[in-house]
C-alpha cells in the first residue's frame, strides 16, 4: 500500500547542514514531519516525493533554530517600546526560535503571576517560542528573594536582576543556594553599581576627553571575580551576561579550569564596537556593560573562538526616541539587537576569526543546554526548529527593516554579508521565502 | 568655521586669528563704542543651565556687535518635560534665529544639536567636556600680560577631571606652545592623569617656583563630594593658593580664576585682590572674545571686510 504523503512535510534539500550538536557538518537533506525533524540524510537520499513542499538549500546553511537566552520585550508595562508580538516577530526575521525574557518589566517579573502571564501572552501573540526569566529580587530591588519556584512552575528557565545587578553578596549567595532546589542557572549582569557611580561609558583617556564620566572596566571585573568566588562557595551554576574585559575574561578562564560551573555570553554589539564609536555622543552607543577598548574587543573575540565564551546573546533592549534622542548622561542604556545578530557575528566566521562550527553551537547548543531546554538541534525526533542562512548574501540596514517596535540600533546603515533565508519553528515556515 | 563646539577641533591658525580679532576690537569697546557686524541678526542663548556671567558676556558680546539676543532658559533635563533635546533645539529653529550658543549640563550636547540643526552651534560650556570661549578668552589674557603663550609655564589648579575649563585651556594653550601642568588632588584628576598630555604634581609647591601663570579653578561645593575630598578646608590647607604659597612664584606671575571665585577655598582674598591677579581682565577679554567667535561664525565676510578696512590684523 502506498503511504500517504503527509500534509504537514517539508524536504529541505541540498544545503550546508551545521549541527554541533551531533557533530553534522556537511550537505544534507532534512525531511520533517509533523512539526518533528524525521530525517537528516546525505544528499539525494530522501527522495522529493516524500514531503508535499520542498525547500531547495543549495548555496545555503542550515542550522538548528537559532536561540537567545538574552532579550527584553518590554511586556508588560512597557509597550512602548517592544511588545511580546512585536519583538518575536524581530526574532524570527534575525533567525532565532527561541528567547528568552529578561524580568525588567512593569510590574517586575518576580513572581508566578507575571510569569503566567508573559507565558500565556506569548501562547497568544508570539512569532517563536518564549521562555520567561524571573527576577532573583524582590522588584530588582537585591533585598529579598523573589518567589522563585513559583516563577519556575510556570516557565521561568533562570533568574536573573539583569540591569539591577545584586550587590549584597550575602543576598546572592542565598539566591545562588536556593536555586540549586529548581536546576536552574542565576544570570549575573556583573557590575559593581557603587563603582559605576554615575559612568555613563567605559573610563579611559577618551572618556576623560569626551568628558564623559568613565565606568571603569574594574566595575566589571570586581563583579566577575564575586560570582565566582559565590560559585566556589556554593556550587551553583552562573551565568556571566554580556561578559566585555579582557581581565573580566581572565577571571573566568581561571574559573573554568577550576571546573566550576561558570559559563558567560559575549553580545554581538561588545564583539563588534569600541569606545571610538562614541565620539560623536550618539546614545545609540551608550550601553552597559560600556562598549570598551580595542583590546578588550580582540580578547572577547578570542574567548568566542576558543570557546572560553560559549554563548552569544543580543541583550535586544528596544527603547523610544524620548528615552534616547535626549542628553548622553540622560540616555537609556542598550540597543535593539535581534535582526543584526547574524550577520554581525557571521562576519567574525568570514574574517576567519570564529569557525562556522563554534559560531553556531553558540546561538544553538550552548544556550540550549544552559537553559536545559530541547531545543538547539537538528537531532531525529526533535522539533523542527531551523534556521536557514544565505551567508554571501550582501544587504544594507535601513529602517524598513526593523521589526522591533523601536529603532535604536547603532547598525542603521551598515552593510552585511549573510542574510537569513528562513525560519521554521515546530516545522512551520514563520519567516522568509515560501512564507505566505 | 561653521560651529564652535570644542577647542580639540580648533587649529593653531583658528586660534591666532580668533586671539587678533578681539586684539582689533578691544580699543573700540574700550571706549565704549560697538561695531555692527551682527546687525539684522538674532542670536538665540540657549541655556540647559544657569549661568548668569557666561549669558550676560554672550548678551554683551552680541549688543557689541548690535545684533539681537534672546535668552531662552530651558529646564535641564528635557526628559522631565518630555521633549527630547533636539525637539527643543528644533522648535527654536523654526523660529529663525541665525545662531544657538548653549550651555548645558550633558557633555556632548552641543555636538548633538550640532549635527541636528542647520544653523550654527556656539558652545558655552557642556559637561565636563568644554568650554571652548572661556579658554580662548583665557589664552587672549595671558598673552595680553605676558606678551606671548610660545614657552610659557601655566598651572592649572583644582578640580582637573570634573573641569571644562581646564580641557579647553589645555588644548588651546599646547597649541600656542605653552607648557602645561596640571595640580590638584589625586581624586580630582583624571585617574591617569598623563592622558591629559601635560605634565602634573599632587603638591602645589612643587610647580609654583616655575609657573608664570597659576589658573585656580572653582571647587564646586555644590557638586561636592565627601568621597573626593574630605572637606572644603582640607582643600584650603592643602591646595588652597595662599599668600605664602602665591610667595613661591616668580616676581612677573600672574593669577588667573575663570570665576566666580569661593574667598578662601582656592586662592586667599589677598592673592584674588593682589596685583598678580587679572581676574578682571579675564571678565573683560570675555566679551571681546565672544564678539570674535560670534562675528567669525555669523559674519565671515563682514568680519573680513572690517578687517581690511581698519588695515591691521595683528
Amino acid at each position: 500500500m502506498p503511504k500517504l504523503l503527509h500534509a504537514d512535510s517539508i524536504l529541505i534539500q541540498g544545503g550546508h547542514i551545521i549541527d554541533p550538536s551531533q557533530n553534522y557538518f556537511g550537505l544534507g537533506d532534512l525531511l520533517i514531519e509533523d512539526g518533528k525533524i524525521i530525517g537528516l540524510e546525505a544528499p539525494g537520499q530522501i527522495p522529493a516525493s516524500r514531503a508535499r513542499q520542498v525547500i531547495s538549500a543549495h548555496e545555503a546553511w542550515v542550522l538548528p533554530g537559532l536561540l537567545d537566552i538574552h532579550v527584553h520585550l518590554r511586556e508588560p508595562g512597557l509597550e512602548y517600546k517592544e511588545t511580546i508580538e512585536s519583538g518575536t516577530r524581530a526574532a524570527v526575521a534575525g533567525g532565532f526560535t527561541t528567547v528568552a525574557c529578561m524580568a525588567n518589566t512593569q510590574p517586575v517579573n518576580d513572581n508566578s503571576y507575571v510569569t503566567a502571564f508573559i507565558r500565556e501572552k506569548a501562547k497568544a501573540t508570539a512569532a517563536c517560542r518564549v521562555f520567561p526569566i524571573g527576577a532573583v529580587s524582590k522588584g530588582l530591588k537585591g533585598e529579598e528573594l523573589a518567589e522563585i519556584g513559583g516563577m519556575v512552575a510556570e516557565g521561568a528557565k533562570a533568574i536573573s536582576d539583569d540591569g539591577m545587578p545584586v550587590m549584597n553578596s550575602y543576598l546572592m549567595r542565598k539566591a545562588m543556594d536556593y536555586a540549586k532546589a529548581f536546576g536552574i542557572p542565576i544570570i549575573s549582569h556583573a557590575e559593581d553599581w557603587n563603582l559605576v557611580g554615575q559612568g555613563v561609558m567605559n573610563e579611559s583617556a577618551l572618556s576623560n576627553e569626551l568628558g564623559l564620566r568613565g565606568n571603569p572596566a574594574a566595575a566589571e571585573e570586581i563583579m566577575v571575580a564575586r560570582e565566582i568566588a559565590l560559585c566556589r562557595l556554593t556550587r551553583a551554576p552562573i551565568h556571566i551576561a554580556h561578559i566585555s574585559t579582557e581581565v573580566a575574561l581572565e577571571h573566568l578562564r581561571r574559573a573554568k579550569e577550576a571546573g566550576l560551573p561558570v559559563t558567560a555570553e559575549a553580545s554581538p554589539h561588545h564583539l563588534t564596537l569600541t569606545e571610538e564609536n562614541l565620539r560623536e555622543y550618539q546614545t545609540n552607543f551608550k550601553m552597559a556593560p560600556p562598549l570598551r577598548s580595542e583590546r578588550d574587543v580582540e580578547a572577547l573575540q578570542k574567548a568566542v573562538a576558543e570557546g572560553l565564551v560559549g554563548i552569544i546573546a543580543t541583550d535586544h533592549a528596544p527603547h523610544g526616541l524620548v528615552d534616547k534622542a535626549v542628553e548622553f548622561d540622560q540616555a537609556a542604556n542598550g540597543i535593539i539587537g535581534l535582526q543584526t545578530a547574524v550577520p554581525l557575528t557571521l562576519s567574525l566566521v568570514h574574517r576567519g576569526i570564529l569557525s562556522p562550527l563554534r559560531w553556531v553551537e553558540s546561538l544553538t547548543s550552548n544556550p540550549a543546554r544552559l537553559l536545559k531546554l530541547p531545543y538547539g538541534t537538528l537531532r531525529v525526533g526533535s522539533d523542527a526548529d531551523v534556521t536557514l542562512i544565505r551567508p554571501n548574501q550582501e544587504w544594507t540596514l535601513t529602517e524598513d527593516h526593523l521589526l522591533s517596535k523601536s529603532r535604536n540600533s547603532p547598525f542603521l546603515g551598515w552593510k552585511f554579508k549573510g542574510a537569513i533565508m528562513n525560519t521554521l519553528i515546530g516545522g512551520k515556515i514563520v519567516y522568509g521565502e515560501g512564507l505566505n | 568655521m561653521k560651529n564652535l563646539i570644542s577647542a580639540a577641533h580648533l587649529s593653531a591658525d583658528e586660534i591666532r586669528f580668533l586671539l587678533a580679532t578681539a586684539r582689533a576690537f578691544a580699543p573700540i569697546i574700550k571706549e565704549g563704542g560697538s561695531i555692527p557686524l551682527l546687525k539684522g541678526q538674532t542670536i538665540v542663548n540657549l541655556f540647559f543651565e544657569n549661568s548668569t556671567r557666561t549669558r550676560t558676556s554672550f548678551e554683551l558680546a552680541i549688543r557689541k556687535l548690535e545684533g539681537g539676543t534672546l535668552n531662552f532658559a530651558a529646564v535641564a533635563s528635557s526628559i522631565q518635560k518630555g521633549e527630547t533635546l533636539i525637539d527643543t533645539a528644533k522648535n527654536i529653529e523654526a523660529m529663525r534665529p541665525h545662531c544657538l550658543v548653549v550651555r548645558h549640563s550633558s557633555a556632548g550636547s552641543p555636538a548633538v544639536l550640532a549635527h541636528s540643526v542647520k544653523i550654527p552651534i556656539i558652545n558655552a560650556g557642556d559637561g565636563f567636556h568644554e568650554h571652548p570661549t572661556q579658554g580662548l578668552l583665557d589664552a587672549f589674557t595671558i598673552e595680553e600680560k605676558l606678551g606671548t603663550l610660545e614657552g610659557k609655564r601655566i598651572v592649572i589648579l583644582g578640580d582637573i577631571a570634573h573641569s571644562r575649563v581646564a580641557r579647553s585651556n589645555i588644548h588651546i594653550l599646547k597649541k600656542m606652545g605653552a607648557s602645561v601642568a596640571v595640580c590638584g588632588p589625586p581624586t580630582l584628576l583624571p585617574p591617569h592623569p598623563e592622558v591629559l598630555g601635560v605634565d602634573y604634581a599632587y603638591r602645589l609647591e612643587d610647580l609654583l617656583p616655575t609657573a608664570d601663570v597659576v589658573m585656580a579653578l572653582r571647587i564646586q561645593m555644590e557638586r561636592q563630594n565627601r568621597m573626593q575630598i574630605p572637606s572644603v578646608a582640607e582643600y584650603a590647607r592643602v591646595w588652597g593658593l595662599n599668600r605664602e604659597r602665591a610667595q613661591l612664584l616668580k616676581k612677573n606671575a600672574i593669577i588667573l580664576h575663570p570665576g566666580p571665585i569661593n574667598r578662601g577655598v582656592e586662592i586667599d582674598p589677598d592673592v584674588a585682590d593682589g596685583p598678580r591677579s587679572v581676574i578682571l581682565d579675564q571678565v573683560f577679554n570675555g566679551v571681546l572674545i565672544r564678539m570674535a567667535v560670534l562675528s567669525h561664525i555669523c559674519n565671515p565676510v563682514g568680519l573680513a571686510h572690517w578687517i581690511e578696512k581698519i588695515g591691521h590684523h595683528a
